[in-house]
């Protein structure tokens, strides 16, 4: 079904191509994961599919891509409507039209589809996502799921035979993310679409896939079945981490094959006590008490209570729309807060100057890029140290802290994310707050960069920082936070040790405390641990 | 599908159910209302259109957002009476004999003879500026009228297809308004995060940059995602033909303004019939030889059916009404200031302005767009 004959994609100024003498077959009706880091070329590989890379990004292809019969050197974007479908990271992104049924529409109205046909595709295709209630709204109102399941119905509707998905779920919460990748499962076992889906967080979809297409970093790719790449793949789901580390053979891909394999282990773990969680050192840093956040009829936070502790990560989760982010900039004293009170050694921050507040909390905000404006990364740190009235060069030496090596005359935008993130989390702690939130760091990271994020927390905690991190990545909570507040329609409905709370979750369990429940362990760093210091 | 005994009784029903009326079918009724709210300054000809319109937006509104906005279009109304009367206050001249105050007069120098600032206020200029203001006010809550009841989007939908690319820019370009709206607020909130101190160009610039790097990022997305969802697969005409379409809408839409200003202004009868009849032609010229090079089809178009032909000829009708009694008995129309009188109502008018009002009845219901109860 999709053809790459010897595929080398070059961008201007690049010092090597990103995808370098491509050759794969991926056949009908396969589900397909691509894997692999940042800049690793995943979205170029995807674009290359129905020619919007090179069309429209610019850049060189050589060698051919050929997608049921069509090559992409004849044939524009725009052709490909009808065979392959796109949808991408940011559903809100790409939505044309104003309505679900509008959007359901709009690709049969430029495929000329005749009225008739269009009415029957649609009904067909509301019923098949099962968005069939929401066929009047407006999609700005919809939650994250339902516009992912939009976009994806919005391509569906003409009759692709290709799906190509980019990150569809990295801003969904657990179980909408659950919802949008059974869509998609539904689609490749009941309409033998061919599907390419790239995915940072594999352990949702590693088990689903047939193939897996692993870009190793220097343009190559490797294909495969999903155990045959994972098993000498750099990034891996911590169910296969945990493989690795038993020893299993073959390689678990999912909670049911490692629970089937995982006696053993967990009567080797039973006797070992897992590190307890250090209790709360000192006084609290911040008190918030009955804080509420309402935007007119909405309530996003209802009269919440919450202490934080210096050295103490915490993660607040819950799905999207229950008042994470509301909390979070109602403690720091920016976002609005109708009743409540906010006490940081005896000062309300909403009550200070916003250069005095960030003193007291920094908060990286959910799109970390609305921060920056400047066009080299020094200056923004001199810039940063002006605003926070700290020594010249503390922002730049915190960068180097957090993220070594970044040029000083690096633009902004040409960051990686990760990079990004922590230039402005280092311009907000130039400030020297004692608290520090982020609001879901974690999107578009890999693993590789999550890893280093943790410790970057880890550390800022060491230093005395109360941390919040609010966040879908169930993995990551298991990784870094001591504690995790779960957050629903703006109330608390579970506050305590990251092992109390998540273990028994099913949406919120790590995969590692999946496969050795009841045993409850984390993590298989901590397992590692364990069983290294174990006789 | 089984044919009921009663077709009458059956189509009646059916013909009740709840559906949008064509927007055009609304547009055409609100202009019309407007048209006949313009050749008059009867104050109670002109409550009577107010209350005529009212009515029917109340009536078939549906409960999407900008069904809301005729409440903006009677505030500024309001507004728009209020401005008149009072810059009649500041500059009107010596009018009338019946003097309300007498305000201490502001003397200018002799260049600008003519011009009195306030002075004595007379009765009739009170009402001579609350007549035309009301006028003005009225016509544009007519419009207010016609966007509450229809979506502007549908409308541009049902544009003809040589009209098509216009229409989804527009339709992009409304879309992203308020997304660039929200990004602005956004930066803004998170500039204070970064406690930025500046004023002026730099602080300008902290806002500014991100929202325009934000809003390259969105369109790029979205042309994308428009490109792969096949838009623009059909607009391969020949340039020549393209130029030439071009050429006849826009000549064809300025006869067709020209001409609808000469018909209104009623002072150059040779102007208007002929232009706007020659205007239309050209621009109906154009649109066929555009659409026929178009093969797009249309999701859900909208249909004109006898009931959405019927809600247009009433507010062609009331307008056809009025600009007859204009010609016959323009007095009642245009109330005397000097001598000063009562307006007077006469039947053929007020009949006009009352047809205006059988929408409210005629019309189907407006479908709601919430979510189904279950």
């Amino acid at each position: 079904m999709i053809e790459f004959h010897d595929v080398t994609v070059t961008y201007p100024g690049a010092d090597r191509a990103t995808l370098s003498t491509v050759d794969l077959t991926v056949d009908e009706g396969e589900l397909c994961l691509v894997a692999g880091r940042t800049g690793a070329g995943k979205s170029t590989l995807l674009g290359a599919v129905n020619g919007l890379v090179p069309h429209f990004t610019g850049g060189r292809l050589a060698g051919r891509v050929v997608v049921a019969g069509l090559d992409t050197r004849e044939h524009r974007p725009r052709d490909f409507a009808a065979v392959v479908g796109v949808v991408g990271q940011d559903p809100l992104a790409g939505f044309v039209t104003d309505t679900v049924e509008e959007e359901l529409a709009y690709v049969m109205e430029q495929l000329a589809v005749p009225p008739d046909v269009m009415r029957k595709r649609v009904e067909e295709t509301l019923d098949l996502l099962g968005i069939a209630e929401l066929r009047n709204r407006p999609l700005r109102t919809l939650s994250g799921g339902q516009q992912q399941r939009v976009a994806i119905g919005s391509v569906l509707t003409a009759h692709p035979r290709v799906l190509v998905l980019d990150e569809p779920t990295s801003a969904l919460d657990p179980t909408a993310a659950e919802d949008v990748l059974a869509a998609i499962t539904r689609l490749v076992h009941d309409l033998g679409v061919t599907v390419l889906v790239a995915e940072h967080r594999m352990e949702r979809v590693a088990h689903f896939a047939d193939r897996m297409l692993y870009l190793v970093g220097d343009g190559s790719v490797l294909s495969g079945t999903p155990r045959e790449v994972m098993a000498v793949s750099e990034i891996a789901p911590p169910v296969v981490e945990l493989g690795r580390l038993a020893g299993w053979s073959p390689l678990p891909l999912s909670v049911r094959d490692a629970r089937r394999v995982a006696h053993g282990l967990r009567e080797r773990l039973a006797g070992l006590t897992r590190p307890p969680t250090p209790p709360g050192t000192g006084a609290p840093v911040l008190t918030a008490r009955g804080i509420v956040v309402r935007y007119g009829a909405l309530v996003a936070v209802r009269g919440l209570d919450l202490d934080l502790h210096p050295g103490r990560v915490v993660a607040v989760m819950g799905r999207n729309g229950s008042g994470k982010s509301s909390l979070l900039w109602a403690l720091q004293g920016s976002g609005p807060r109708q009743a409540g009170t906010v006490d940081v050694g005896g000062v309300d921050p909403a009550k200070l100057k916003s250069r005095a507040a960030r003193g007291l909390v920094g908060l990286v905000p959910q799109t970390p890029t609305d921060l920056l404006y400047l066009d080299t990364v020094a200056a923004e740190c001199a810039q940063a140290d002006q605003e926070s009235e700290s020594a010249p060069g503390t922002c730049r030496a915190l960068l180097d802290r957090l993220a070594p090596g970044i040029p000083d005359d690096r633009h902004p935008r040409d960051l990686s994310e990760g990079q990004r993130l922590a230039l402005v989390l280092a311009v907000q702690l130039a400030a020297a707050p004692r608290i520090v939130l982020l609001d879901e760091p974690t999107r578009g990271l890999d693993y590789g960069a999550k890893r280093h994020l943790a410790s970057i927390l880890a550390e800022l905690s060491a230093d005395g920082h109360a941390v919040v991190v609010s966040t879908h990545d169930v993995e990551f909570v298991a990784d870094i936070a001591d504690r995790v507040v779960v957050l629903a329609e703006g109330e608390v409905v579970a506050d305590g040790p990251t092992a109390d709370v998540v273990v028994s979750s099913p949406a919120f369990a790590p995969q590692v405390a999946k496969v050795l429940h009841p045993l409850e362990w984390l993590t298989v760093a901590e397992v590692a641990r364990a069983l290294e210091a174990a006789p | 599908m089984t044919r009921t005994a009663e077709p009458t009784r059956a189509a009646r029903s059916w013909y009740r159910l709840p559906r949008a009326v064509h927007p055009a079918a609304w547009w055409l009724w609100a202009l019309g209302m407007a048209v006949a709210a313009g050749r008059t300054t009867n104050p109670v000809l002109l409550a009577m259109v107010l209350a005529v319109v009212a009515f029917v937006v109340v009536n078939r509104r549906g409960d999407a957002p900008w069904a809301f906005a005729f409440r903006l279009y009677a505030y500024l109304g309001l507004v728009i009476v209020v401005m008149r009367v009072l810059f009649r206050i500041l500059l009107g001249g010596p009018q009338g004999e019946h003097v309300l105050v007498v305000l201490p007069e502001i003397p200018l120098p002799d260049v600008a003879a003519g011009i009195q600032l306030l002075g004595p206020f007379t009765l009739e200029e009170l009402l001579g500026g609350f007549y035309d203001g009301l006028r003005l006010a009225t016509m544009l809550i007519c419009v207010g009228a016609a966007n509450a009841l229809a979506n502007p989007k549908r409308m541009l939908k049902s544009l003809p297809a040589a009209l098509y690319e216009v229409g989804a820019a527009v339709v992009v370009a409304l879309s992203v308004a308020p997304q660039l709206a929200e990004s602005v607020l956004r930066v803004r909130r998170a500039r204070r995060l970064r406690g930025g101190g500046q004023r002026g160009m730099r602080a300008l610039r902290g806002i500014v940059i991100p929202v325009l790097s934000d809003a390259m990022d969105r369109s790029l997305a979205l042309a994308a995602a428009m490109d792969v969802r096949g838009y623009g697969r059909s607009g391969d005409a020949p340039p020549a033909l393209r130029r030439a379409t071009g050429a006849l809408v826009v000549v064809g839409l300025l006869g067709v303004c020209v001409g609808v200003y000469g018909l209104m202004d009623g002072t150059t009868r040779t102007l208007g019939a002929p232009l706007l009849l020659a205007g239309l032609a050209l621009a109906g010229t154009g649109f066929l030889l555009g659409g026929r090079t178009v093969a797009k089809s249309s999701y859900r178009p909208d249909r004109w059916r006898v009931v959405d032909v019927a809600v247009a000829a009433c507010g062609v009708t009331a307008a056809a009404v009025l600009y007859l009694t204009s010609s016959v008995d323009a007095a009642n129309l245009y109330p005397s200031l000097s001598p000063l009188r009562w307006p007077q109502l006469a039947a053929l008018p007020a009949c006009g302005v009352l047809i205006g009002l059988l929408p409210a009845w005629i019309a189907p219901p407006p479908p709601s767009t919430a979510e189904v109860p279950r």
